[in-house]
């Protein structure tokens, strides 16, 4: 056989460093954004850019080495947050955030690592690799932006859509029960379950502080605004107006038990944290139970 | 909260007085910070930025008092503040503390 | 004997599958993920004893997709990372060794075939996941498989493909079957100073400087690992050199050429095979694995009678020894007789370079492999 090929396009390390130079440092969390990557591709009015920017500034209050992190996420709209972080980030497969990061965690258990990823990626494809990372207590932080829906694939229903909600798959209106997150999160075995909406940011920011702080699988879910895919079909209005809907009608109980925490369309939406329990992680007790008995021989 | 009067110790409340950082551009028009200030201070510009949304700027005679609400609900990292300055609390600030609290303006996570 | 050894030198008395899970803690493997599969498992067991004792983590997970991604975590955490499967698990591993090309991640898959379809015949021998391994996750990937055909080369061959694994950076798939995975033998473990020392390869340049997929001469880019402070993003989207998610026709022609040209330019170097009485032969039995062991027989019974057969045995089926095949073919073999225990998968890429000459596949579709008779017949069929 012979080859007849293109040449194609050379990569343009000077274009790319002149981006830097215009886009890049103009803010003060472009510290933790990679370099030429703002501004991410995420709609008007959409509530992923708010969590992210309270990942950063819980990790600088917690003065995280930048280093010392690692961020892995999986597919979707959400899976998007990898690409922006300026540390060690991985963009894997589609609902495979969780075990890839078990692997990373296992290699460098002195790194931080978190999975930020979507409702669908992390509790539909994803799901048996959450709750069994829950039930190992995994060393993890698991950040999950609930926007009741597949953003990135333009607005399908997922696991979490809501009964009747109106979706391109479910024109009828959705006839499945959706899950709570932070109920299978908390029945899993997380030791830290929060949720919060992107209207409570200060809030956000302090629960990703205490994860920082603490060790074992803590999971926070923070429900968004989709305008695009999930605000339209259902008349939900702009990201602006969901908003105000978070604020309206949120109620802070923490402690509740979160198989009580409601998250409904129109109904109350429970948030707080309500979770925070301590036991061994996998690898505190693989290390006590494991490696001493066989290094004992 | 609601305050009747200038507080005794009125004499010893320092506000911070914010300077505001609007990197234009970056803006995607949500209002989210316009929307959630709790001191008010932002409107829509008349302009438009180079993606064609209006962004934020500050109202005239108005006054940030650097509370770092807009930088954290800003999804595109598009606003900031910084200290410029701290002064005394005043009749004037009463006044528009209790237009808050009145419900006008209701800031965030009430 | 301390337990806590990395390399058992000396001699033992080892199945297949044993031999990989030792020859993968010589080379250096200090992680594994997998799930049970027969014929498979007593790799996974053998690592649960043996990994904790060299201070490495053994684990368990939920499925053997979670399996595949762990191992690539770990590699991107610096760790040498293995798992070991069959058919059923590799077909759910497919996913992620895909990732795996994609981000360029050095690690290990074993295979041991047993027969499929499906569930197959989970206790029995196969070799139809040949064309799996080289094609099964979708999209265009260089690939590098091995085939041990007895203990010895499972040990041998599992650190052969951690150090190809680190040389080429991608997933190198080890493809033994449940014959050579159950089998007994004799094992000689060397001493550890005559083992090759498997190092990942750094980058050179700062942080910042640095460009992650950029592939030198060779191709292969220099890894940074998680830690190291050089701030990588790595995805399985179409990335430019940076590592950047770029959704364009050129940067997918620089990025997927490379992942292909770094294993088609470096044939040469990775290909490996075995000849035995092929200088003047007529008939060329090319085989791999189990199949090998019995054509070798088969080849000898041959000779014996008069006939000039020759064999051709791989040690690696991907990249497939296009070239020589080719030569034996100018060279005026009168054909090639190709026994699998499959319905032809290989003897399909002989064909394609033999050049017109006779190729006689000689196919079993799993649960026993050839007797020497049925090859020797084949061999007869042409001469
Ligand atoms: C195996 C596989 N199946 C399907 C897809 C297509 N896909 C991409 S993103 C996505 C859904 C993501 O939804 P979610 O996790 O809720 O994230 P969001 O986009 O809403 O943030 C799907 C189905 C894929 N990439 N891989
Ligand atoms: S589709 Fe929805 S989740 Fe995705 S970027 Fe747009 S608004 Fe955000
Ligand atoms: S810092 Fe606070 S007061 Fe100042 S503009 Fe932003 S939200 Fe308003
Ligand atoms: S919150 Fe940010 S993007 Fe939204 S209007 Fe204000 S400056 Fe613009």
């Amino acid at each position: 056989m012979r080859y007849k090929l293109v040449d194609p396009e050379p990569f343009r390390l000077g274009e790319f460093k002149q981006k830097i130079d215009e886009t890049h440092g103009i803010h003060p969390d472009d510290r933790y954004l990679k370099p030429g990557r703002i501004p991410h591709i995420w709609c008007p009015g959409c509530g992923l850019g708010i969590v992210l920017s309270a990942f950063i500034k819980g990790m600088d209050s917690m003065e995280v080495a930048i280093d010392n992190c690692a961020v892995v996420s999986g597919i979707g709209c959400t899976g998007r947050v990898a690409g922006y972080l300026n540390m060690d980030t991985y963009h894997t497969t589609h609902g495979r955030a969780i075990p890839f990061a078990t692997g990373l965690k296992l290699a460098k258990p002195e790194m931080e690592v978190v999975v930020f990823s979507g409702d669908g990626d992390l509790f539909a494809i994803g799901g048996n690799h959450l709750i069994h990372a829950a039930r190992r207590n995994m060393d993890l932080t698991v950040i999950c932006v609930n926007n009741f829906n597949y953003g990135m694939t333009g607005g399908q229903a997922g696991p979490t859509t809501h009964i009747a909600a109106k979706t391109v798959t479910t024109p009828y209106g959705n006839c499945e029960y959706p899950f709570n997150l932070t109920h299978l999160a908390y029945a899993s075995g997380a030791v830290y379950v929060a949720r919060w909406t992107s209207f409570h940011a200060r809030y956000l920011i302090e629960s990703v502080k205490k994860c920082f702080a603490k060790k074992g699988f803590k999971f926070i879910e923070v429900l968004t605004p989709c305008p695009t895919g999930y605000g339209r079909p259902n008349r939900l209005g702009s990201g602006l107006d969901q908003m105000k809907v978070y604020r309206d009608n949120s109620e802070i109980r923490n402690d509740i038990n979160p198989m009580e925490a409601e998250s409904g369309l129109n109904g109350p939406i429970i948030v707080g944290e309500f979770v925070d329990r301590e036991k061994p992680t996998f690898f505190e007790r693989y290390t006590e139970g494991v490696l001493a008995k066989a290094s004992a021989g | 909260m609601k305050f009747w009067r200038l507080p005794l110790d009125a004499e010893e409340q320092i506000i911070p007085v914010g300077r505001l950082f609007i990197i234009a551009d970056r803006c995607k028009g949500c209002n989210f910070c316009i929307e959630f200030c709790p001191n008010k201070v932002l409107e829509a510009s008349p302009d438009f930025n180079r993606k064609g949304y209006h962004p934020p700027v500050m109202k005239p005679n108005h006054e940030c008092n650097n509370c770092g609400l807009c930088e954290v609900i800003c999804p595109e990292f598009a606003i900031y503040s910084t200290v410029e300055e701290k002064r005394r609390f005043t009749e004037v600030d009463l006044v528009r503390y209790e237009e808050m609290s009145s419900g006008e303006g209701k800031g965030e996570q009430e | 004997m301390s337990k806590s050894r990395d390399v058992l030198t000396g001699e033992h008395f080892l199945n297949g599958d044993e031999a990989s899970a030792e020859g993968a803690i010589a080379a250096g493997c200090r992680f594994f993920a997998g799930y049970p599969i027969t014929p498979a498992t007593e790799i996974a067991e053998r690592m649960a004893k043996r990994l904790p004792a060299v201070s490495g983590v053994y684990i368990q997970m939920e499925d053997e997709i979670a399996s595949m991604a762990a191992v690539l975590g770990a590699s991107w955490g610096g760790t040498k990372s293995m798992t070991a499967t069959s058919g059923p698990g590799f077909s759910l591993m497919m996913e992620n060794i895909g990732l795996g090309m994609m981000m360029e991640t050095p690690c290990v898959v074993v295979n041991i075939m047993r027969g499929g379809p499906s569930t197959g015949l989970p206790t029995l021998v196969g070799q139809g996941d040949v064309m799996q391994a080289r094609w099964g996750s979708h999209g265009d990937y260089g690939v590098i498989a091995l085939t041990p055909s007895s203990p010895q080369e499972a040990f041998d061959m599992t650190i052969e493909a951690f150090g190809l694994s680190e040389k080429y950076r991608l997933p190198v798939i080890v493809l033994s079957d449940e014959l050579i995975g159950h089998m007994y033998e004799r094992v000689v473990i060397p001493e550890k100073k005559f083992l090759p020392r498997i190092r990942r390869r750094k980058p050179r340049k700062a942080p910042g400087e640095h460009l992650p997929f950029q592939g030198g001469e060779d191709l292969v880019p220099p890894m940074a690992c998680a830690g190291e402070g050089y701030r990588l993003h790595v995805t399985g989207l179409t990335h430019d050199e940076m590592g950047y998610p770029v959704i364009t026709a050129s940067a997918q022609e620089r990025l997927v050429r490379r992942l292909c040209d770094k294993i088609r330019r470096h044939a040469g170097d990775i290909i490996r095979i075995e000849e035995e009485a092929t200088e003047d032969a007529e008939v060329i039995v090319v085989a791999y694995g189990c199949a090998s062991r019995t054509a070798r027989e088969s080849v000898h019974m041959a000779r014996r009678e008069g006939m000039r057969a020759g064999l051709l045995r791989l040690l690696t089926v991907w990249p497939f020894p296009d070239g020589r095949i080719r030569e034996l073919a100018a060279r005026g073999v009168k054909g090639f007789v190709v026994p699998e225990v499959n319905y032809g998968q290989i003897a399909g890429e002989v064909e394609r370079c033999a050049a017109g000459r006779d190729v006689l596949m000689v196919g079993l579709m799993g649960g026993a492999v050839h007797t020497p008779d049925l090859i020797l017949e084949a061999i007869k069929e042409m001469v």
